[in-house]
């Protein structure tokens, strides 16, 4: 956990992951005021450590599992795996975060760990907003977190539509966006924009390419 | 609709009905029984997803006794085009116009909570007038929002009327984003940094002519529905839903304010210019399909005040921040969320500091609202399951994005 208080964020993906768009072609829009040149980007803001009553009080109980930093004003804990259960409940019942705004993973296909997954929380009482993320690997599974907020299924099951990730003890965990019988999770960086799973495509639809 | 065999013959082999059978629907409590619909009263029915009054291609699988309904299954997805992988492989600028395409009756939302996410990411702020210009803009597609809702609502329930009232008068709010910004529907009317363009000569004007023409429509829409014993008795008490409910299911928007929480992102948590305005948050106290109602009507007023606020004191000035030709949003992440018509828009987006977003995630009031579908149906009847759908408001481009 030690290297990710120096680097919260993995490294740019490398080259040719992304869509062969020319990184120096303007935009379309051009947004930019005709005069002035703007002036040379600096570099951006880096994630400083958040400090309140709430993360003194988890990190006295739970020690190095978790980090805690803030970016551009946004709080958020990076925990250990084991703890996620523990501590998103522990954040609903004694914290007051009631709301589970979204469930959602990014994927580092480069990494050891594969999957970020987030839990982005919201408290109506103190109006605060929290991000929760943790690492899991490619297979590796998290509990579910329906029995602490309801909202949580469907959130849940589009993590596993688009990522494949499975959640533990979810009362009915199958694709939502995508048929039941597609292959492939398109979320993930090895999966292809223009890839489509065809066999699914000439079965259910008769044609010989979605494309 | 698709009705099962009424004389429980054990030779009926339609696709749907496997498919139903298939699906195992756990979280309804039902075993599918091997001999479907024999010896029992209780019959799965398929509601859509051609179906009129599911707004769009939305699936609902119920569950009867009788015309009583025990339990749905929303099968969603039609509509899916994978808008969160496309801005993984556009450019942040190119994205702009895709976001419109979700909630595409209130596109000018989408919009406003795209650009603000980026600028957030950049540290970079719209000018003032840029503000002022999205808010106008922004309100006036909550009104049109509103009233799409209102008139298809009350068409789904059997009011004709109110759809040509609606349909009349939202026509006035477009021709003034035609007149804006060259488009109708999905406008694409704000930039990353503030507004591509100036406001047309004697926009203020249009827009003050528009709340004078509209406020009494808005009384007129109310004649028509607010006491009629027809509407009453079709709404009331219908599709009811607690506050406690609400925020477990991490409902938002007009739904969760009819249910008593006085929760507004415009007020908690204000962008854009709203903390310069005066406007209230218009509650409901039995969280039913007609506080839902009386809500978004409420809404609509508070939006021509906001309107009429901020084409009064629309600050003279530039409409573009500085913003790179290029834009390359340092390596960082950042959610930002508005209130959309129908709920908490978010985005959140991961940069990797190279111009298209590492990842970009799409936190949909529409999806997430209609997971409460489930809760406000049971024990209501068929009929009344399309009011439901109704009430919560959905479009089906942002459930499915």
């Amino acid at each position: 956990m030690a290297e990710e208080i120096k680097s919260p964020f993995p490294p740019p993906p490398p080259e040719g992951e992304k869509s062969p768009v020319a990184e120096d072609r303007a935009p379309i829009a051009s947004t930019a005021p005709a005069k002035p040149a703007p002036p040379a980007r600096p570099e951006g803001p880096v994630p400083v450590p958040w400090t309140s009553p709430l993360v003194e009080k988890y990190r006295s109980q739970y020690g190095s599992g978790l980090v805690a930093l803030t970016y551009l004003g946004q709080n958020y804990l990076t925990v250990d795996r084991s703890l996620v259960p523990d501590i998103l409940r522990l954040l609903r019942d004694e914290e007051q975060f009631d709301y589970c705004v979204d469930i959602t993973a990014v994927h580092y296909p480069k990494r050891e760990k594969q999957f970020d997954v987030l839990w982005n929380l919201y408290s109506y009482p103190r109006n605060e907003r929290l991000r929760v993320k943790t690492q899991i690997a490619d297979g590796a599974s998290i509990p579910s977190s329906v029995p602490i907020w309801p909202t949580a299924n469907w959130l849940e099951r589009e993590v596993y539509d688009m990522f494949g990730i499975q959640f533990d003890g979810h009362p009915d965990l199958k694709r939502i966006l995508l048929p039941d019988g597609w292959k492939g999770h398109p979320l993930r960086k090895d999966y292809g924009i223009l890839q489509q799973d065809q066999e699914w495509v000439q079965i259910n639809l008769g044609i010989e390419s979605g494309q | 609709m698709n009705a099962g065999t009424p004389d429980g013959s054990n030779a009926h082999t339609n696709d749907r009905t496997h498919d139903v059978a298939n699906r195992g629907l756990s979280n309804l409590d039902l075993d599918a029984p091997a001999t479907p619909y024999l010896d029992s009263n209780e019959l799965i029915i398929n509601m859509g997803p051609q179906h009129p009054a599911t707004h769009g291609v939305l699936r609902v699988i119920l569950k009867l006794d009788g015309e009583k309904v025990l339990g749905t299954e929303c099968v969603i997805g039609y509509l899916h085009r994978g808008v969160e992988k496309i801005g993984e492989n556009r450019t942040y600028t190119m994205f702009n116009p895709y976001v419109d395409r979700m909630d595409y009756v209130a596109a000018v939302s989408n919009g406003l909570g795209y650009c603000e996410a980026v600028e957030k990411l950049m540290n970079v702020e719209a000018p003032a007038r840029a503000k002022y210009i999205r808010v106008i803009l922004t309100e006036l597609n909550r009104v049109a929002s509103h009233q799409l809702w209102l008139g298809t609502h009350a068409l789904d329930i059997g009011a004709m009327t109110p759809l040509f009232y609606t349909f009349r008068d939202r026509e006035e709010i477009l021709k003034i984003f035609e007149k804006y910004c060259g488009a109708r529907l999905t406008t694409h009317a704000f930039r990353i940094g503030g507004c591509q363009y100036e406001t047309y000569a004697g926009f203020e004007k249009e827009v003050k002519n528009f709340l004078t023409y509209v406020a009494p429509k808005i009384d007129e829409y109310e004649e028509l529905l607010t006491t009629n014993r027809i509407w009453l008795e079709r709404t009331k008490n219908v599709g009811v839903i607690s506050s406690a409910d609400c925020v477990a299911l991490g409902v938002t928007g007009p739904v969760l304010r009819a249910s008593g929480v006085k929760w507004d992102l415009r007020k908690a948590q204000p962008y854009a210019a709203y903390s310069e305005f005066d406007f209230d948050i218009p509650v409901g106290t039995n969280g039913d399909t007609y506080d839902r109602y009386l809500v978004r009507v409420a809404e609509m007023r508070q939006s021509l005040r906001i309107i009429e606020q901020a084409v009064n004191g629309i600050p003279e000035g530039p409409i573009m921040a500085r913003v790179p030709k290029v834009i390359k949003p340092p390596v960082g992440e950042i959610y930002h969320s508005i209130e959309a018509p129908k709920g908490e828009l978010g985005y959140f987006i991961v940069s990797d500091g190279t111009t298209q977003p590492y990842r970009l995630r799409v936190r949909p009031p529409s999806f997430v609202n209609l997971q409460a579908l489930n809760r406000m149906v049971r024990g209501l009847l068929v009929a009344d399951v399309i009011a439901v759908i109704g009430t919560i408001d959905i479009v089906l481009g942002e459930v499915d994005r």
